[in-house]
């Protein structure tokens, strides 16, 4: 079917879009259902976005819960594997209650998974999807890259552990160096892991300009292998021509208890939150009990609303309001319309009209011929 | 151009001192007028005012790029932002009040008045302590004296007006003071502008000290 692309939303672009780019890396296309059982992400709590899961009984008592995450869904049923990769791609409505108010939400999520043995290939692969997602989307984006292990390292090398390590990371996801310096200070951290502690906090640059700041600061084995994988990413990330999109920053934190490796977020400068999330997942697997690897990404088709459409098509209902007098002859009506159409216009054809309807051009059709009546352009 | 949004009152025009000795100056702003935006092209800067708890969500969803909002609303309301200086103004402190007279007694649930819940929940689940909020918008001071709840959770500057009214601070929850943040995607897509700003107003700060 032949169809114009002016009558689509930029979310449902999107999906098209990015379908067809994961289906071009082979991810196939996986269909979960829309209920799960609850004990599914009870168990699994913080591994959600949102932790209020919608739950209700089914007819036989058990408690279900409308899916607020696919990601789970589907490793639940992959074969555990770490010698084979499965690539899966998903388009899904996820549920979610609001942060703003009790209410909850349906959102619709595009997105990938890779599971199985993950190689650097694997991994480069995924990120660069991502990348092409954000592009496909708008062309001013950026993908921030972060690795657990880097900051896990660093903190593991400052002594910092327990329940100071999470005021730590909290500090370092909001970029509050300030705050961060004055809590070192307290808790005794030498001035070379502050200044350490530093750096990584503020760095925010291009990931081939942000590596040699990283090096500077590296100490142990952790964020040694942290570096070397990220330098690695970027090689083939310049092969790929993204590497200037690719920015460092770890300010973007994942949970550790499922997170390790890589992790990344995606913007587009038209909308002020992130529109795209995703990382390195071994340690979910791992605490389901299997020995595959994973990554993936989600996209968040909700948040595209706020980009501007490009087409005027959207400020006008119709390109042509045909307004005909009561009495005309319905196979002339057919004929103008045909006509109208085959110009590639949007017609809404009736005999009288909303006068808050917006249109290019008002025509009336009476038997006696059409006349144009008005032109906005 | 950055959009800056500024927190109505004192506080905002002390705020605004500091953009403008940072070199980021509006004229415009002082002038009388009903006019709600200030912009300076010259310098790329655009200026609004808007209620102080609601700077934070202007910044979080982008309508402006930077803001100033005090650590105290930052902490009510966990917005999903970059926290970049401490301006060191509007300097005061989260504590906890009661009157002068009252013992807390751990066998029974604290009933507690605040205009910010959240803080005080967190504060009082860190001492597991179970409590009754009771969500105020104003005149916090009353529910102690009239029997409302047992203490409040309020910002306490000199300590005066608690002191007016029979009442006194018991324990300090956290310090406040004016912050400068920003917007997540801002901070990536004008990255070089906010940080400039962000280093020019360091530079005022290092000077003042």
């Amino acid at each position: 079917m032949n169809f114009s692309e002016a009558v689509l939303k930029n979310d449902e672009k999107a999906i098209f879009q990015l379908r067809e780019l994961y289906n071009q890396y082979g991810y196939s296309l996986y269909k979960v259902s829309k209920f799960e059982e609850y004990d599914l992400y009870a168990r699994n709590k913080n591994f959600l976005v949102s932790q209020n899961i919608l739950s209700f009984t089914d007819t036989n008592g058990k408690l279900m819960a409308l899916k607020p995450d696919v990601t789970l869904s589907i490793i639940k049923n992959i074969p555990d594997h770490d010698t084979v990769t499965h690539k899966f791609c998903y388009n899904e409505t996820v549920y979610r209650t609001s942060t703003d108010s009790d209410g909850f939400r349906e959102i619709m999520q595009t997105g990938l998974e890779c599971i199985g043995a993950i190689d650097l290939y694997a991994e480069c692969e995924v990120i660069m999807l991502a990348m092409r997602s954000l592009q496909t989307i708008s062309n001013a984006y950026i993908l921030d890259l972060s690795h657990m292990g880097m900051l896990e390292g660093l903190l593991e090398e400052a002594g910092i552990t327990g329940a100071d390590r999470t005021d730590f990371i909290h500090l370092i996801e909001s970029k509050n160096t300030h705050s961060l310096m004055a809590l070192c200070q307290a808790k005794k951290i030498s001035e070379t892991m502050q200044e350490n502690l530093r750096t990584l906090t503020e760095l925010y640059l291009p990931i081939r300009q942000a590596l040699p700041v990283l090096k500077g600061i590296l100490i142990g084995t952790k964020m040694q292998q942290a570096y070397e994988s990220l330098q690695s990413i970027c090689q083939v990330m310049e092969q790929y021509s993204l590497a200037d999109h690719l920015y460092l920053d770890f300010s973007v934190v994942n949970d550790v208890n499922y997170y390790d490796g890589i992790c990344f977020k995606g913007f587009v400068h038209e909308i002020p939150e992130s529109v795209l999330s995703g990382g390195r997942y071994d340690r979910l697997l791992h605490r389901l009990e299997k020995k595959s690897g994973a990554i993936g990404f989600a996209v968040y088709l909700d948040r595209l609303e706020r980009l501007e459409d490009g087409a005027a098509s959207t400020v006008y209902d119709a390109d042509v309001v045909l307004q005909y007098e009561q009495g005309t002859d319905a196979k002339k009506i057919l004929e103008v319309q045909s006509s109208l159409h085959r110009e590639g216009k949007r017609v809404i054809t009736l005999s009288s009209f909303d006068p808050a309807l917006r249109y290019r051009q008002l025509m009336k059709l009476t038997n006696g011929g059409i006349e144009i009546l008005e032109t906005n352009d | 151009m950055i959009n800056i949004a500024l927190p109505k009152g004192r506080l905002g025009e002390k705020a605004y001192g500091i953009f403008e000795q940072a070199g980021f100056e509006c004229p415009s702003i002082h002038e009388e007028s009903r006019k709600l935006i200030f912009e300076n092209a010259e310098k790329g800067v655009r200026y609004f005012w808007v209620k102080p708890s609601d700077v934070v969500i202007y910044v979080e969803r982008g309508a402006a790029d930077i803001g100033i909002a005090g650590k105290d609303i930052i902490l009510e309301y966990q917005p999903d932002i970059y926290e970049l200086a401490d301006l060191g103004i509007g300097k005061c402190r989260m504590a906890v009040a009661a009157k002068k007279d009252f013992v807390d007694r751990r066998d029974r649930t604290l009933r507690v008045a605040t205009k910010f819940p959240n803080i005080a929940k967190s504060y009082y689940a860190s001492l597991s302590r179970e409590i009754d909020i009771i969500k105020l918008n104003g005149s916090i001071e009353l529910a102690p004296i009239l029997g409302l709840s047992d203490v409040i959770v309020d910002i306490v500057e000199t300590g005066k007006t608690l002191l007016e009214n029979d009442l006194e601070p018991k324990s300090d929850i956290v310090p406040i003071s004016a912050r400068l943040v920003s917007n997540k995607v801002s901070y990536k897509f004008k990255n070089e502008r906010i940080r400039g700003i962000c280093e020019q107003i360091n530079e005022v700060l290092k000077a003042r000290a």
